[in-house]
């Protein structure tokens, strides 16, 4: 069996939404160098809608499949289910990942979740903080 | 395809394929049974016994053979640990950068007590013989270094380090693995102890090893079972791997210069090439090279992505990521010669043999700086470094 199912393979050669929206409405980075991977999610908001979402990332195959795939997953959905994507629903999407790559998904949720936290900053809306974890899974975080 | 993965495998050639057939066929007989059919293997055994050892300058006793390099590597380490033990001697050196078959195993020694002592390698990946002359103890029971590094392909001042060992009484063993066939071994004159060759490193098959012991210095049982070889290594003899392994060193040996001034030629080209990719850096010792070799880190991007892009243009090649170890951590050989994690997370190892060709050295030439472009081109680090947010490492 291959290390990746063929969605995997297929969101890492060809992904969906690279890039950079220059005048995005918020933008979430996760991850560091010191673990590889850094995912950075872009947002264009329209009415409580995803209008546009783009991505950039560094890391490993899962990781650039598993932001292209959540970037699909939220892309003109509202804003509450974008909230509520969980790194379970890109693993599904994605048909699985090795159990060594989940942490990969995880990244892809967490992004999203901390582009959406900058759009409510920016645009001071009121949230209750507790949707927003700190992710402290990673020891890299602290250097 | 382009395969540039010797380091880790080798396509096994014409004369080891053809060595080994008739013992997968006919020629079935187990080495330690008395009736011919049985005997003609043991004599294959001991012919092979006899051309390994003249590889290497050994005498045929002094050859046990073994499943591979790890096997060879842990009863190597362990039976010098034993023989220090006996007389009260518990310190063992070596080097950061070894292969994981003889850190574990020392990792392993030194939960028994023993005291290891890991000499750092600086930034070319290397130890010097004074390095080991000042580290030697009283109490030093051991010192193993390998030959070359598997991953950054520095070649060791085996020859004098032996030199030190002996001056000093102390037993040296080294992990010639990928040395064996590509570099010359000459026991005697290099004063090694021990030393862990692998087949399947020079064209032989998987799973067949040996370990040269110098006469005089005992080994101990790392199987336990039958009486095959001389006792030391338990269980029916791999006799079709054996004798393939032999005829394998024999021809890598008989062509080794040779190999060696065209596969380096091939490095020397893609070693060049990668070099104009802005913000990379080769890894390694550039002069005291294995002739195969290369190996590169750049900034930006992410190993594992680029081998699944290689592999989908045809080009078979390894990483020292985390992502490709398995672990959370890049290559322990990287960090040991002070690369940063984050670019040692986007490193690339192609290794050439001789069948390797200047045609394929274009392909990859012309596939690699594509790719590390088309990678750091979606990555928010490689944009943070070009914006001047973040400084470069390379």
């Amino acid at each position: 069996m291959a290390l990746y199912s063929e969605k995997v393979m297929d969101h890492f050669r060809n992904p969906r939404n690279v890039g950079v929206i220059e005048d995005a409405d918020g933008v979430g980075e996760v991850g560091n160098a010191v673990c590889g991977d850094i995912m950075k999610i872009y947002l264009k908001i329209q009415d409580d809608v995803v209008a546009d979402v783009k991505f950039e990332t560094f890391g490993c195959g899962s990781a650039i499949a598993s932001s292209s795939m959540a970037t699909e997953l939220i892309k003109g959905k509202p804003l509450s289910d974008a909230l509520k994507l969980t790194n379970q629903a890109v693993t599904e999407a994605l048909d699985g990942l090795p159990a060594h790559k989940l942490h990969c998904s995880v990244l892809a949720e967490e992004a999203i979740r901390a582009a959406v936290k900058d759009y409510y900053d920016k645009n001071g809306i009121p949230y209750d903080p507790a949707q927003f974890p700190d992710c402290g899974h990673c020891e890299g975080c602290s250097t | 395809m382009i395969y540039a993965d010797n380091a880790a495998t080798t396509k096994m050639s014409r004369t080891a394929i053809d060595t080994m057939l008739p013992y997968l066929e006919d020629g079935y007989g187990n080495p330690s049974s008395l009736y011919a059919l049985g005997q003609r293997s043991a004599e294959a055994l001991q012919s092979a016994r006899e051309r390994i050892a003249a590889c290497i300058g050994a005498s045929p006793k002094e050859i046990t053979f073994t499943s591979g390099g790890s096997e060879a590597d842990n009863q190597a380490i362990i039976s010098a640990a034993r023989i220090g033990a006996r007389k009260g001697k518990k310190h063992i050196i070596s080097t950061t950068f070894e292969h994981h078959a003889v850190l574990h195993t020392l990792d392993k020694l030194a939960n028994e007590g023993f005291e290891v002592e890991l000499l750092p390698v600086g930034e070319l990946g290397t130890v010097t013989p004074q390095q080991v002359e000042e580290a030697i103890r009283e109490d030093t029971c051991l010192v193993t270094i390998m030959y070359a590094n598997n991953e950054i392909g520095s070649i060791l001042p085996i020859s004098e380090i032996g030199a030190v060992c002996r001056k000093r009484g102390v037993l040296f063993h080294t992990d010639a693995v990928q040395a064996a066939g590509h570099l010359p071994i000459d026991v005697e004159a290099q004063n090694i102890d021990l030393l862990s060759l692998s087949a399947h490193k020079f064209h032989g098959p998987k799973g067949s090893g040996a370990l040269y012991a110098r006469r005089g210095v005992p080994l101990t049982n790392v199987i336990e079972g039958g009486a095959q070889e001389r006792g030391k290594r338990a269980g029916t003899e791999n006799v079709p791997g054996i004798v393939s392994m032999a005829a394998a060193l024999e021809e890598s040996c008989a062509h080794m210069e040779e190999n060696a001034v065209k596969v380096s030629a091939l490095r020397d080209r893609l070693i060049a090439g990668l070099a104009r990719i802005p913000h990379s850096a080769l890894n390694g010792d550039p002069v005291h090279r294995l002739p195969g070799n290369v190996n590169f880190c750049f900034e930006g991007i992410e190993g594992e992505s680029l081998l699944l892009l290689l592999d989908d243009k045809g080009i078979c090649a390894s990483s020292g990521s985390a992502c490709t170890s398995g672990s959370l951590d890049p290559s322990h050989v990287l960090l040991a010669i002070g690369r940063p994690h984050e670019v040692a997370h986007g490193s690339l190892r192609l290794s050439l043999c001789e069948t390797n060709t200047d045609t394929e050295i274009d392909v990859i030439l012309k596939a690699v700086p594509e790719i590390v472009n088309y990678l750091r081109n979606m990555s928010p680090l490689w944009k943070d470094k070009i914006s001047g947010k973040k400084a470069f490492v390379l």
